[in-house]
């Protein structure tokens, strides 16, 4: 029997949902970190009880947090003494939160027009290597991308992201962060990432070097040039491991599909009420569906009519239907944020969501009925799932 | 014995309850007193000041004996009712209005 293990970043703790493979019963764990801001959780795919945390807050900053045993004790790694003991005996200072950026710190584009030196606000999303529970990616704002080999101990930035150029990234009002960083399951030495307000990277060479896949991309709103190389509000990307090589995006506005690793992108919103959005994600079995929430407009972050709609597509894009069964469909106006849609890999494959109003829904039938599993918590930041065998 | 009084997040980080007691070799400074501080409790490493540049995080504040020290460079010395144990050392997260 296989059961699941669903991770809740929240703006005041982490919360961690557990079910059977039915996913009808529900038990919740925390507040973890209560207080603190839980931008993402993530698990190792290779080691389930490993699971990497970023906690943060406006007044004390950032701090990695790891559990080695499914989320039940967790300790900020190379922390405790008998880890630090310098060759004089005496105790080092912890640097699991120590993101430093290489070299030179470089500008990037300011509000104003003006350039302006990066810096170091918080660690937005989590993404462990496919292979190895010691290794993962730190996606940060300001946007650059860190790793890690020891098991989150000390974190090195992959500096050549931000020679893809970064002079010419500004912040969008969310601020500018790597949110989004994918491996590609066949070649780890691919990766792609996603910035707000930069757009899409890529690598080939495990993150040395790097080149923005933007093309085709139009940002007539936002941008003076709407097809320019850089500066796109990508929101999130996402892949079916099967089919590396097919990107979805939920851009700004627009539902976006790329067939060659993010060489071109084409439109795919089709029927939509509305195009602009957050997250996006991909059915574990069926690598055509994908899901998205439309949100009404970059001025009104909610649901149209105050109806809370998940919309699939079952064709890779443009033909979508809306899901509706167990969501509020009056007076709703939550939000659902970028890293806060999952998908697990049981059969049927189950879809999760959190809102900025605190609840979590689960379908357990590929998005045709839902079912809130978590109603009253801080807003969501993220959602991640994992399925297990227990 | 220096004696620190840690705002809630930073007791919880550091699993200590109540004040914190500190040898910390003369002289007694801000700084001298968040490295002993940080050397004891590793996981607060970065909390109270920048990774690098050791500046104090903004919300971040250093009140003893009634006094506002958040602003004095960190190599002043701590006041003698600091020093011999009768006050404590207070690092307390800023109000955040709203």
């Amino acid at each position: 029997m296989s059961k699941v293990r669903v991770l809740v970043g929240t703006k005041k703790g982490a919360f961690i949902l557990t079910a059977d493979g039915q996913r009808q019963n529900w038990e919740i764990s925390g507040p973890h970190f209560a207080g603190w801001e839980l931008y993402h959780l993530k698990g190792s795919p290779v080691d389930p009880n490993r699971i990497y945390a970023s906690q943060s807050s406006g007044w004390f900053g950032q701090l990695i947090q790891r559990s080695d045993d499914g989320g039940k004790t967790w300790n900020p790694p190379g922390t405790k003494l008998e880890e630090l003991m310098g060759p004089d005996g005496m105790p080092k200072g912890g640097t699991s939160n120590m993101f430093a950026y290489e070299g030179e710190v470089g500008t990037h584009k300011w509000y104003d027009g003006t350039q302006h030196p990066w810096e170091f606000k918080r660690v937005w999303h989590i993404e462990p290597s496919l292979t190895d529970p010691d290794t993962a990616y730190a996606g940060v704002e300001d946007a650059a991308i860190f790793k890690t080999t020891d098991g989150g101990k000390t974190w090195k930035e992959l500096a050549g992201l931000r020679g893809a150029k970064g002079h010419l990234w500004q912040p969008g009002a969310g601020g500018m962060a790597v949110h989004t960083i994918i491996i590609d399951p066949k070649n780890p030495k691919r990766i792609y990432i996603a910035i707000s307000a930069a757009g899409a990277f890529r690598t080939e060479d495990g993150g040395l070097t790097w080149k923005p896949i933007n093309r085709g991309l139009k940002s007539q709103y936002e941008l003076p040039d709407a097809d320019a190389e850089v500066g796109h509000c990508v929101h999130r990307i996402a892949l079916h491991p099967s089919r590396p090589e097919v990107l979805f995006m939920q851009k700004h506005w627009d539902i976006m599909r790329s067939d060659n690793a993010g060489d071109q992108w084409s439109e795919v919103s089709g029927n939509l009420p509305t195009d602009f959005g957050f997250p996006i994600d991909v059915h574990f079995h069926e690598p055509e569906t994908i899901y998205v929430v439309p949100i009404t407009s970059d001025s009104l972050h909610y649901p149209p009519d105050g109806k809370l709609r998940v919309y699939r597509s079952k064709t890779g894009g443009n033909e979508w239907e809306a899901l509706t069964k167990g969501l509020p469909q009056k007076d709703c106006y939550v939000n659902v944020l970028r890293d806060a849609m999952a998908v697990d890999s049981l059969d049927d494959c189950g879809i999760y969501f959190g809102t900025t109003g605190g609840q979590v829904y689960c379908s357990p039938d590929g998005g045709d009925t839902w079912q809130a599993i978590a109603e009253h918590l801080p807003a969501v930041l993220s959602v991640e799932v994992q399925t297990l065998k227990s | 014995m220096i004696r620190v009084v840690l705002p809630f997040h930073l007791r919880n980080l550091a699993r200590v309850e109540g004040e914190v007691d500190l040898e910390v070799s003369s002289p007694v400074t801000i700084r001298s007193v968040l490295d002993a501080l940080e050397a004891k409790y590793p996981v607060l490493c970065g909390t109270m000041r920048d990774h690098g540049t050791l500046k104090r995080r903004p919300f971040v504040r250093f009140f003893a004996c009634k006094e506002d020290l958040s602003l004095e460079p960190q190599e002043t010395p701590l006041p003698e009712a600091v020093r011999n144990g009768a006050e404590p050392f207070l690092i307390v997260g800023a109000m955040a209005g709203g």
